[in-house]
């Protein structure tokens, strides 16, 4: 091939924005193209950030841990402030059963009492006694990942295009299209499902890493972004309504909050989320060739966990495998 | 052995609710697994506003296996009859799985909502899977508002716990013998179905037992072999209790070697 590939990117959430960093570095001549006006127009603006392969594994696919493993590195590569502090997992007393049931179906964890849970988090002190820490697993701040990697794809010579103006697709070598629901009418089987996050400002409260809140029927996760604001989310819902919370689910998140620390309850509401998560049948994401476009879809509750993996397949399929 | 619901025969007396799978596929193959007569599907109001959760319940119209929808969720009695309605024009079917939850932690039945729901619903043409408890004049109530199954609880929803109260649920099965029972929610495992089955119950419900299995396919099959299992028992009439041993081979005739 002579000169680099001209590749056009379509679409500036997490999978966008991974494709268009990977295939820059792999010696593409990317344009990124976002029609929502910035980065993260879309669900991953929503996401809670968990880098974490290990957990997934109570109800994902085996798939799901074994192509993640590896992404926790490629974040901390790509972007600053990936914090690797674990995971923990807590359950109010009365569903302290669901910390077994956890247990059984993820590894690489510890089981943790009164005592360990203080010292991972001086705040939750006398309030747990019995938990699972993930010592390998990471998050991040989606938002300021995705700032990172538009900044990451400029000085790699990338360009950003934002706007109703797509760039033409013919001038270009090939069209990654990574535009989650919007590409329905392209991609068989895909669909949206509902999930809704709450942002919350609270001083009274100081957490390392993301806690996830076990419940039979409602569990939730907490993740601790910079200045005590904290990510709480998030619903899963078989629906493509868009719309606002309900009130339902603000319950169901706030209490999950104020189970873990009571301190909660005198939080500042910053934002109310809802986004559609673009799902296949099986809630695995995938890459679909079709000529010279491929199409990277379908990242469900996944986007940050798996895209890079299915970045690197898109790249090869354009460079061919790598060595 | 079909069973028969108000009028039409279902081919297993195993019913499976669709919430909770890990994924769509994983739902669909748990279905194939089970064969089930019927599947539930719960409907939640946003997802039943401008059709949102059609791309769902085209997966589950797909599976070609008759659908009773639920009212799951609600607490009171309009919100149930409304919840009925939109179910009755999503689905096209005028089956509906009545739930009117009057407790949080238990989510037992607020058994009042419950025969009033009843019985507007049944006015309005519906015909109506009432989720009850195993008390007898509850039960007798629903039927006089024109109920034609009873669909007591084993134990609470998501529970596990089994056949809670056997003594009530076999009062109920011989109160009414002629009535088409089904035991739904609390069942575990397997053994709890069949043994529903043993009791003489004509189906049951099954949705967490399979769905938060940690593998959901297998364990449907499992839930399918125990409700043949329960069912093939019944017919067969199974032996008698009784508090002495009875040696299964005779004494008489026996070599005496003192």
């Amino acid at each position: 091939m002579n000169g680099k590939p001209r590749i056009l990117v379509k679409g500036a959430g997490v999978a966008g924005m991974t494709a268009a960093v990977a295939l820059a570095e792999r010696g593409g001549d990317v344009t990124l193209y976002e029609s929502g006006g910035r980065v993260g127009a879309g669900a991953s603006w929503m996401a809670g950030g968990m880098l974490a392969p290990w957990c997934e594994a109570e109800s994902a696919p085996e798939e799901v841990t074994a192509q993640s493993i590896d992404s926790v590195d490629w974040w901390a590569d790509h972007v600053p402030d990936v914090t690797r502090e674990g995971s923990l997992v807590l359950a109010p007393a009365r569903d302290v059963g669901e910390i077994a049931r956890f247990g059984r179906r993820t590894s690489h964890f510890q089981t943790v009492g009164t005592v360990e849970i203080t010292q991972l988090e001086p705040d939750l002190a006398g309030r747990f006694h019995k938990g699972l820490f993930f010592p390998d697993e990471g998050h991040v701040d989606p938002r300021k990942a995705l700032k990172a990697l538009l900044a990451r794809l400029e000085q790699l010579g990338g360009r950003a295009e934002f706007g109703e103006i797509c760039p033409d697709e013919a001038t270009f070598d090939w069209v990654v299209e990574c535009t989650g629901l919007a590409a329905r009418e392209k991609l068989d089987n895909l669909r949206g499902v509902r999930g809704e996050m709450l942002l919350l400002r609270c001083p009274d409260v100081t957490l390392h890493r993301p806690v996830r809140m076990l419940h039979p029927r409602i569990p939730v996760y907490i993740v601790p972004r910079a200045d005590h604001v904290f990510m709480v989310g998030a619903t899963m819902i078989e629906s493509e309504n868009a719309g606002g919370m309900t009130v339902r689910s603000m319950m169901e998140l706030l209490n999950a909050a104020w189970t873990l620390h009571p301190g909660f309850a005198e939080a500042e509401i910053l934002e109310m989320g809802t986004g559609l998560r673009p799902s296949y049948p099986d809630n695995m994401p995938r890459v679909v060739q079709d000529g010279k476009r491929i199409y990277i879809n379908g990242m469900y509750r996944h986007g940050f966990l798996l895209s890079p993996a299915r970045a690197r397949e898109a790249a090869d399929l354009i460079f061919g495998p790598q060595a | 052995m079909a069973v028969s619901f108000y009028g039409q025969d279902v081919v297993s007396p195993l019913m499976l609710g669709t919430a909770q799978y890990p994924s769509p596929e994983i739902l669909r193959d748990a279905v194939l697994a089970a064969q089930p007569g019927v599947v539930t599907v719960s409907l939640r109001r946003e997802s039943a506003g401008e059709r949102a959760g059609q791309a769902f319940w085209s997966l589950i119209q797909e599976l070609k296996v008759p659908v009773l929808p639920n009212t799951a969720g609600c607490h009171t009695v309009k919100e149930a009859v409304t919840t009925a309605h939109m179910a009755r024009e999503v689905f096209g079917t005028d089956w509906v799985k009545l739930e009117v939850i009057g407790e949080l932690d238990t989510l037992q039945p607020d058994v009042f909502g419950l025969v009033e729901a009843a019985r507007i619903l049944t006015e309005d043409g519906f015909k109506v899977f009432p989720y009850t408890t195993e008390d007898l004049v509850v039960a007798e109530k629903l039927l006089a508002v024109g109920c034609e199954v009873l669909m007591p609880w084993g134990a609470p929803i998501g529970s596990g716990k089994g056949l809670n109260n056997v003594f009530g649920l076999r009062a109920m099965r011989a109160h009414f013998p002629g009535v088409p029972l089904v035991v739904d929610a609390g069942i575990g495992v397997p053994s709890h179905a069949a043994q529903a089955l043993e009791l003489g119950y004509d189906a049951v419900l099954i949705n967490t037992a399979v769905a938060k299995a940690g593998d959901p396919v297998n364990m449907a099959r499992a839930f399918r072999l125990a409700v043949e299992a329960g069912e093939l028992a019944r017919i067969a009439d199974p032996m008698e209790e009784r508090d002495m041993a009875v040696p299964s081979t005779p004494v008489a005739g026996k070599a005496m070697l003192a």
